[in-house]
């Protein structure tokens, strides 16, 4: 009797434990309302924290997705778009070569410290990129600088950067070397966006230490507790592996349309975890949704799944320095044996569309008629014939594992159905390859040790450049071809002022790259977002350049 | 006694050394490396030389190993490649979190296992025993991750009673100067957070101690099995002492010892158990930090990581060693 009636009080106590700790949470409000101006919370959630919080000195998306709250550039992107807008610039004129931009600053910005947005400011950061030394210049942290502007002051290599002239307090004159056409697209990334030369000076955002290990170690606080912008939210606090809290800049010079007063990205890198817990509402949103979790989160009225618009493409690459793919047969014979469309339907939980060019269709330049290659196996096997080349021709395919990628979900499966295929039109005999992702796979990629492979692409930036300028500009082992008709012709387009005689430029080059065939594209897709219902004002942006600041929150 | 403990001491340099030999050689024979980890698709060539000049992992991997052992005898474990900040800032504020959590779930498995365990053995093959058989064998064979998702779509999402991620509301602000958000919260006095902390904890605690508790379980039970045999308890019962006596002095006590030895094991293994039920929870501690730095190959971070848990594991085992003296006089050791 004793023990029973001690097992009972120790379950009563363990259920009034549980009871009192249920029923705080139960009903917990995601958002509170404080007096006025519908004063929202919002958490959303991230699959890693940023690497530090200073624009300069990242390449991850989700450093570049907190900062972008934060910080404005000389301009900025539509919402939702690729197109350039004003940002702190209110106008600008690019002179006749081409060579120099000059811009007109919005005037009465401040940074979050109180100190003034002027010419000055703008050229105190283009400077101080401009002059980066040593770790500094290591392609993990100025990575944009470098593919945008090339070298720094210290010459080893050509930059794209001469000079930046304060002619007022609210003129600026940006000096290239050389003509650029993609240089305003470049000039909205995240990078390139202004921080407060006194919070960078105060807080000593270039002195550090470099360790036994050669890793440059900032001992300044500037990046990781006191990042200054001049953007529609300020630095609040910041506990890694917890949460980067933000809240609203009330000196904002723009509008401010949304409603959130607290903005937290909270890292969680598990995507299961990341579904719970928008069910579970501790988050009110959250990117990178597993393509499986489409169907429960649209079939779930609290939440909604939004996409972004594609911006990137998934590929097969050609080697053509191994044999027998520097013949054109068989490259157009290969793209007509793969059903991508099956491919696409498979596999992309209907979020993916067939490519038909190595750039997305929302970009400037996309070429309408391009020579596309249906599925067609017979047609296949009447080009090697009239080639002369004898059937099965052999080839090696490769995928990567341990990888997802947005343009690639699951590269197994892909591969494995492309494989069959090839196989079964019986044409190819295909020699199976694999490796990890990073950094065989990609290693051996780059140094053209396969034949066909799996790749693709994100845009970083709005401009063609950034699609087949990176693919198929210079010559690459990847590729293994020489071609210099089409190495030209992005040159030319590159370098092209007139914004219409670009977009030609680009579409001819599209054609001559789908005529000569270097790879055969086959999917751009549109990455999931999701949020719960209450959640509206977000726009999905194909760069994804998504600012918080026009997002409501309903209670 | 002081004597062995300053011998098992002496008995773990070399131990750790070999250790630390063979995690760095293990590290850097890993495929590939932090450059292309930085970098993916956009690494070029000379990208990645600047990157290992920049980081030195061109020299050969004994100046390696010595340059880093020599800084680790300092107290410095290296840098992030990843976060940039130095390894030991971000271990400190980390193995407090993995330190809660850790003992959260022991102590889960201890006051409900032993109980358990025990009230098994006194009903020998009774509906109760053999109950917490099968339970035990469900517990150890249930994959942890799989365990925490359905708890978490149970607890939380169908019933809304707990959280599922993190070690606390982050709309919260709650001063954390020793990391541990319970004893925080507590000399705080901030009883609200105090309790969101503790739900918080409830999930990852049982995902975390569901195997330990099996174990604890079926340990316990066999203990308590042999012991009841023994010739002392009869004869404890024969002169007519009361049987929760009998219970308490004769039989628990002496089960004890291989429970202890068990909780010290398991409380090790716990550590590296952490790595996946961290990163279910989203919980801030040493094991989902870990795995960030196998996928972003953070040398640094890994090095310093698993180093950190070997001495650890260390550290519990003498423990529990030290501990068998205090229960069992017999072994007293010399």
């Amino acid at each position: 009797m004793r023990k029973r009636l001690r097992l009972i009080t120790v379950l009563t106590i363990l259920a009034l434990l549980t009871a009192a700790c249920a029923d705080e949470g139960a009903d917990e409000p995601t958002t509170t309302e404080e007096g006025g101006g519908g004063d929202a919370t919002l958490t959303f959630g991230t699959s890693a924290d940023p690497v530090v919080l200073d624009g300069a000195l990242v390449s991850d998306g989700e450093s570049l997705r907190a900062i972008d709250q934060m910080f404005e550039g000389l301009v900025t992107l539509t919402p939702g778009t690729t197109e350039v807008e004003p940002g702190l610039a209110e106008s600008w004129e690019v002179s006749d070569d081409g060579r120099s931009y000059t811009f007109q600053l919005r005037e009465g910005v401040t940074f979050h410290d109180g100190t003034d947005f002027n010419a000055e400011a703008v050229c105190f950061n283009f400077d101080r990129w401009y002059n980066f030394k040593g770790s500094f210049q290591n392609p993990a942290a100025s990575y944009y600088w470098q593919t945008v502007f090339g070298g720094f002051s210290d010459g080893k290599t050509d930059s794209l950067y001469e000079s930046c002239e304060a002619t007022s307090d609210t003129e600026v004159v940006l000096n290239l070397t050389k003509n650029s056409a993609s240089i305003l697209a470049a000039l909205a990334l995240t990078n390139f966006t202004f921080a407060s030369p006194e919070a960078l000076q105060q807080y000593d955002a270039d002195k550090g230490k470099v360790d036994a290990e050669g890793i440059f170690s900032p001992t300044g606080t500037y990046a990781t507790e006191h990042p200054t912008g001049t953007g529609p939210f300020k630095f609040e606090s910041w506990e890694r592996g917890q949460a980067l809290t933000m809240v609203r800049n009330d000196d904002y010079w723009g509008d401010f349309e949304g409603n959130i007063q607290t903005l937290i990205f909270q890292p969680l890198a598990d995507p299961a975890a990341r579904l719970q817990a928008l069910q579970n509402g501790e988050i009110q949103g959250y990117d990178l949704v597993d393509p499986q979790d489409y169907e429960t989160i649209q079939g779930d009225e609290n939440l909604q799944l939004l996409n972004r618009p594609a911006f990137n493409v998934g590929y097969v690459g050609f080697n053509q320095a191994a044999a027998p793919l520097d013949q054109l047969p068989v490259r157009q014979a290969i793209a007509h044996s793969i059903n991508r469309q099956e491919v696409v339907d498979a596999f992309y939980a209907g979020q993916g569309e067939v490519a038909t060019q190595f750039m997305p269709p929302e970009l400037f330049g996309y070429a309408d008629d391009v020579t596309e290659y249906e599925y067609d196996p017979d047609k296949a096997a009447q080009i090697l014939e009239d080639a002369g080349i004898e059937t099965p021709v052999e080839i090696d395919f490769a995928y990567p594992t341990d990888v997802e990628r947005p343009y690639m979900p699951d590269p197994q499966a892909n591969y494995e159905a492309m494989v069959a295929d090839l196989e079964d039109s019986g044409l190819f005999t295909v020699e199976k390859k694999s490796a990890t992702w990073s950094p065989d796979y990609l290693d051996n990629v780059d140094n053209g040790r396969y034949g066909l492979y799996l790749l693709g692409w994100t845009g970083d930036f709005g401009d063609p450049d950034n699609f087949v300028g990176t693919f198929f500009q210079t010559e690459q082992p990847a590729w293994g071809f020489n071609n210099e008709e089409i190495f030209s012709c992005l040159d030319e387009a590159e370098a092209e002022t007139d914004e219409d005689t670009r977009v030609g430029l680009y579409e001819e080059c599209n054609r001559l790259i789908m005529d000569f065939l270097p790879g055969l594209p086959y999917v751009h897709t549109q990455p999931g977002l999701a949020f719960t219902a209450n959640v509206s004002g977000y726009a999905p942006s194909p760069v994804s350049l998504e600012p918080f600041s026009i997002v409501t929150v309903e209670e | 006694m002081l004597k062995f403990v300053v011998r098992r001491l002496l008995q773990m340099i070399p131990i750790l050394a070999i250790l630390s030999v063979l995690l760095f050689l293990f590290i850097h024979s890993l495929p590939g490396g932090p450059a292309i980890a930085l970098l993916g698709e956009r690494a070029t060539e000379e990208g990645i030389e600047q990157i290992e000049e920049d980081l030195g992992l061109n020299d050969p991997l004994p100046v390696q190993y010595t340059r880093y052992m020599k800084n680790v005898l300092q107290g410095d474990l290296g840098s992030s490649t990843r976060t940039r900040q130095p390894v030991v800032e971000e271990l400190k504020q980390r193995f407090p979190a993995t330190v809660e959590l850790g003992l959260a779930a022991m102590l889960f498995a201890v006051v409900v296992g032993i109980p358990l365990g025990f009230i098994a053995a006194k009903r020998y093959l009774g509906v109760l025993d053999n109950t917490s058989l099968f339970l035990s064998l469900i517990g150890i064979s249930f994959p942890v991750f799989f365990l925490a998702l359905l708890l978490k779509y149970l607890f939380a999402i169908k019933l809304g009673w707990l959280p599922t991620i993190g070690r606390i509301d982050v709309t919260r602000g709650l001063d954390t100067p020793t990391n541990f958000y319970l004893l925080d919260a507590a000399m705080a006095r901030d009883w609200e957070a105090f309790k969101d902390v503790l739900r918080h904890l409830v999930l990852p605690a049982i995902a975390l101690g569901t195997i330990p508790l099996a174990i604890v379980t079926r340990i316990t039970r066999a203990a308590t099995l042999d012991v009841l045999n023994e010739d002392y308890v009869r004869t404890a019962r024969a002169k007519g002492l009361d049987p929760s006596v009998v219970d308490r002095r004769h039989i628990m006590k002496n089960a004890m010892l291989p429970v202890v030895t068990i909780i010290g094991l398991q409380t090790g293994l716990l550590l590296t158990g952490a790595v996946l039920t961290e990163t279910v929870f989203a919980w801030p501690g040493v094991g989902s930090w870990i795995l960030d730095a196998i996928r972003n190959r953070d040398y640094a971070v890994l090095q310093g990581g698993i180093l950190f848990f070997a001495v650890m594991v260390a550290v519990v085992n003498l423990l529990v060693d030290v501990s068998y003296a205090f229960l069992n006089p017999r072994i007293r050791l010399r």
